[in-house]
C-alpha cells in the first residue's frame, strides 16, 4: 500500500513488480495508466504543467486509498501522480491495484482513478496553438465519483452562491 | 483579536491574486471562510478578480476541504483553489 507524488516518469512493469513481490494469495493484478492527450475539447494541446498543494495531496491520496481498503479485500495498491510540466504522450498517472480476484481489483482501481480526480489537489494547465489555458473540472468526473457514493467535489462550494 | 494565519493560493487563484502564499492578520469578526473571501476581495483588484465567482472556488483548512461557512477558529493554514483537475 502506497501513494507517491513525484515529478519522475515512472516505469509501471516495475512498479507492479515490486508492489507484489513477497504478497501472497493475490490472483489478480490491475494497472491503470493515464496519458496526457494532444487535444482537449477539440483544440490541440502541445504541452501541460500539473501543479498541487503539497502535503494536502498526500493527505488525500492517503485517504482515497483507505477508502478503497475498506471497501475491497485488496492485497496491495498504488497510486503514483507526477507533476511537473508534460508532453502528450507522457505518463501522468498510476494506479494498481491487487486482489485474489480480479472483481475486486477492477472495481478499486476505477474507484482510485474516480475518487483522486474530484479530492486531490491537483491542477492542469494546458497550452497550444491557442495559448494557455486552466483545464475546468468536468462534470463527468463529479458524476463518476457521486456513482460511488462520494462527494463529487469537496462537498461544497467555499464562496457560497 | 488579531490572529496571524497563513493563506495559500494555487492555479489561476494564485495568478490573479499575484501571490503563492501571506501571512495575514485576521481582523475582528473574520471568522469563517466566506468572511474571509469577503475580507480578501476588499483589498484590491486582483483579489476581488480572483473571487469574483465564488461558486468556483474551493477551500481548505490545515489541508482539509471545507465549505464556505466552516470556522477559522484554530485555523493554522487556510488555502484557496479552483475545483481540481488532476489524474
Amino acid at each position: 500500500m502506497a501513494i507517491r507524488v513525484q515529478r519522475e516518469a515512472f516505469d509501471a512493469s516495475s512498479e507492479v513488480k515490486q508492489l507484489a513481490s513477497g504478497v501472497g494469495d493475490i490472483g489478480a493484478i490491475v494497472t491503470f495508466t493515464g496519458v496526457m492527450r494532444d487535444t482537449n475539447a477539440g483544440a490541440a494541446v502541445t504541452a501541460m504543467t500539473l501543479e498541487h498543494y503539497p502535503g494536502m495531496t498526500e493527505d488525500a491520496l492517503l485517504e482515497v486509498e483507505r477508502q478503497a481498503l475498506q471497501r475491497w479485500p485488496l492485497r496491495a495498491s498504488l497510486i503514483v501522480h507526477r507533476v511537473g510540466t508534460f508532453r502528450p504522450g507522457d505518463a501522468i498517472v498510476l494506479v494498481v491495484t491487487a486482489a485474489a480476484h480480479r472483481q475486486a481489483a477492477f472495481a478499486a482501481a476505477e474507484f482510485l482513478m474516480d475518487y483522486l480526480k474530484t479530492q486531490a489537489p491537483f491542477w492542469k494547465k494546458e497550452s497550444g496553438p491557442r495559448g494557455e489555458r486552466w483545464v475546468e473540472a468536468r462534470a463527468t468526473d463529479a458524476a463518476a465519483a457521486a456513482r460511488w457514493g462520494l462527494p463529487g467535489d469537496d462537498g461544497g462550494k467555499a464562496g457560497g452562491e | 483579536m488579531a490572529r496571524a494565519v497563513k493563506i495559500l493560493y494555487f492555479a489561476w487563484v494564485r495568478e490573479k491574486t499575484g501571490r503563492a502564499e501571506e501571512v495575514v492578520e485576521l481582523p475582528a469578526g473574520v471568522d469563517t471562510v466566506r468572511r474571509l473571501i469577503e475580507w480578501l476581495t476588499a483589498r484590491d483588484a486582483g483579489y476581488a478578480a480572483a473571487f469574483a465567482k465564488p461558486e468556483v472556488i474551493r477551500a481548505a483548512i490545515d489541508r482539509r476541504h471545507v465549505t464556505a461557512d466552516a470556522s477559522l477558529t484554530g485555523a493554522r493554514e487556510i488555502a484557496f483553489f479552483p475545483p481540481v483537475t488532476g489524474g
